[in-house]
């Protein structure tokens, strides 16, 4: 026997007695608090598919072409959508206020070397920046601002637009033959730099592999627009602009603006654009909150079934603590503690089984790359221990009230 | 010197649906070092009155008091700390926790004050050998035979060195000679160790082992 004989010992010794009982005891906690992982796991896995997207589109506002939703956009297949180049010089010649950085680009799905691709054409220059700033904002499920991230006024002295700090290089100089290569599409092309690839029968010289971002970036290759649009024969077309747009320009009505000069075209924001999955997601944690109150009232309900059978069970031995001096604290401590080690077992059983099932489930119902969220533990296992000592507190308060008569009377 | 002493102690069970008179007006002196033994019939209050000579028993009317001091004018905290080291129960059914061993057994009015882990289990193992079970220490109690289940309950009685021991029928589920050797025991706690022991009992042949005797009848003691 263990060298010291404890108060945890005795909980201890009379759970595993009853092993199969308390785990059957536990099946709510552990359904509900797994249901309640699980769905907190796949939206937070979610909202990080939303926010790699924004950084993957480094813009706020997005122009398309009439008739195109973003998805056609992401999707880049060849029968996309395009419009003319000359709608990107539009927008910079017409020197409207707040647009901080226009950006045209040509996609297209395509295979080089029997991958997979997406190939991008860009223009150096513009190719400036993702500030990755709507990503927090995104995570904590706070409100997204209209189309634009809440940027101190004085960060830089200039009020209005956000200091810049692009998080992508800005690329300056490409060549009409050279390609940047995404990480991804990097491994699997086993292209180096300074190697080449060949594209659509066009050999192009690996300038750069880009540095792995978790985005759909890292499975594109990046080349001069021209030659994008030469090598698929599209003639001057681009199948997006992503534009930088200043907060305050935005809320005076840049989009507006923006329509009058490009009136066949389907302008949005970046809100336009994750409204609908954050609004999901927003869903998912009410309901997560939703459910995890409805286990804590039936959790609690069947927990204290639990302890009331147990109680009764054990009327005869709670009666003998009492007579060698338990006191009704005592009895307490006893049954709290018995009701908190299944509440820790079965929130860690919990926590185990929403996050299997979140990333099981998660690549196959929304095509979503799951991971842990280790932080959920911490929650479950207070949310389970809370249930049951919630549970256990009436069960608790019926045995340290027994008359001991009742307990001592030969059966 | 009087230890423990009852004062026109009454017991009413169940008001709602027919009352049970269990004790009624019981006056009972219990000298130190004595070893009282009370008799009576089945249904007599026996039972009834050690329970509440015992703290575990809030009395309809009466008081019993230990060392002078009202025991039910105690706050519960304090009654629980008589119960745990002022005296030892010892009853007929033994009533030994099933899940621990017989030293665990013994150690568990140990848990609730100062003892250290080792201290426990050093003073269970010598209260076990006392009483000639030290090769069953480690015995779950349904590996015991009754009179070794009994021995196990008078050491857990012992646990925390009680003035007092209060024995409900404790040879009422062994045979004759089982119920010798418990009683034998008994009467040693009293001589050698100079306990106060109170009995109940309704076997004329255990109350031989007292050296004061009351009867109780209906709730009535004599
Ligand atoms: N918890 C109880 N509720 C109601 N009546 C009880 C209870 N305990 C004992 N009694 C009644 O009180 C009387 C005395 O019981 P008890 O003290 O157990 O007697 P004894 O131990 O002498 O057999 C009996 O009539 C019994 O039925
Ligand atoms: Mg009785």
């Amino acid at each position: 026997m263990p060298a010291s004989f404890s108060l945890r010992s005795l909980v201890r010794k009379e759970l595993m007695l009853r092993k199969t009982r308390m785990i059957s005891g536990l099946l709510v906690i552990v359904l509900g608090i797994g249901a309640v992982v699980g769905i907190l796991t796949v939206t937070r896995a979610s909202n990080r598919a939303v926010s790699a997207q924004l950084d993957a589109l480094g813009a706020n506002i997005l122009v398309l072409p009439q008739g195109a939703s973003v998805s056609d956009y992401y999707a880049a297949d060849i029968d996309s959508p395009v419009f003319p180049e000359s709608y990107a010089t539009r927008v910079v010649t017409s020197m409207i206020p707040g647009v901080d950085n226009t950006s045209p680009k040509l996609s297209r799905r395509m295979t080089v070397g029997g991958v997979a691709v997406v190939l991008t054409g860009i223009v150096p220059a513009s190719e400036a920046a993702a500030k990755p700033m709507w990503q927090r904002s995104v995570l904590t499920g706070a409100d997204l601002p209209a189309g634009c991230a809440p940027v101190p006024a004085a960060a830089d002295g200039k009020s209005g637009c956000p200091p810049a700090k692009p998080e992508r290089m800005r690329i300056e100089n490409l060549g009409r033959t050279e390609a940047l290569v995404g990480a991804a599409a990097a491994r699997r092309l086993r292209a180096r730099e300074g190697g080449s690839v060949v594209i659509a029968g066009k050999t192009f010289s690996v300038s750069r592999v880009l540095p792995e971002t978790g985005t759909v970036d890292d499975g594109r290759i990046f080349i001069h627009l021209r030659s994008a649009q030469e090598l698929l024969g599209a003639g001057r077309v681009v199948s997006a602009i992503e534009i930088m747009g200043c907060c305050s320009a935005i809320s005076e009505g840049l989009l507006g603006k923006l329509r009058n000069i490009l009136p066949d075209t389907r302008i949005v924001t970046i809100n336009h654009i994750v409204s609908a999955q954050v609004g999901t997601n927003r869903l998912m944690a009410r309901v997560s909150v939703v459910l995890a109150l409805i286990i804590l009232v039936v959790g609690s309900l069947s927990m204290a079934n639990v302890m009331w059978a147990n109680v009764e069970e054990r009327k005869k031995e709670l009666g003998t603590l009492i007579t060698v001096g338990f006191g009704r604290r005592d009895i307490y401590l006893l049954l709290f503690s018995r009701a908190a080690a299944l509440g820790l077992v079965g929130g860690v059983l919990g926590y185990l089984l929403g996050t299997a099932t979140a990333m099981l489930a998660g690549p196959w119902i929304a095509d979503l790359r799951v991971v842990p969220v280790a932080a959920f533990l911490a929650l479950s296992v207070g949310l389970a221990v809370g249930i049951s000592v919630l549970g256990c507190w009436l069960p608790a308060r019926g045995a340290a009230r027994l008359e001991p008569a009742a307990m001592m009377q030969d059966p | 010197m009087i230890l423990l002493e009852t004062a026109g102690l009454t017991k009413v069970y169940g008001r709602a649906h027919g009352e049970v008179r269990a004790l009624d007006g019981v006056s009972l002196a219990v000298g130190q070092g004595s070893f009282t033994v009370v008799t009576g019939g089945s249904g007599s209050g026996k039972t009834t009155l050690l329970l509440a000579l015992g703290g575990l028993i809030r009395p309809t009317e009466g008081q019993v008091r230990h060392n002078g001091r009202d025991l039910y004018g105690l706050p519960e905290r304090e009654l629980a700390g008589y119960r745990n080291r002022s005296v030892g129960f010892v009853l007929q059914t033994f009533n030994l926790v099933p899940y621990l061993t017989a030293a665990e057994n013994v150690m568990i009015p140990m848990l609730l004050n100062g003892h250290r882990p080792g201290g426990r289990r050093r003073k269970a193992d010598a209260l076990l050998d006392r009483l000639g079970m030290a090769d069953r220490r480690d015995f779950l109690p349904r590996e015991l035979s009754v009179g070794q289940q009994q021995r196990v309950a008078i050491a857990r009685a012992l646990a925390n060195d009680p003035g007092i021991i209060l024995a409900d029928e404790p040879t009422g589920s062994l045979d004759r000679a089982l119920a010798a050797d418990i009683l034998g025991v008994l009467s040693e706690l009293h001589r050698k160790d100079g306990r106060t022991i109170v009995m109940v009992t309704h076997s004329n042949e255990a109350a031989a082992c007292g050296d004061r005797r009351h009867r109780l009848a209906g709730g009535v003691l004599s």
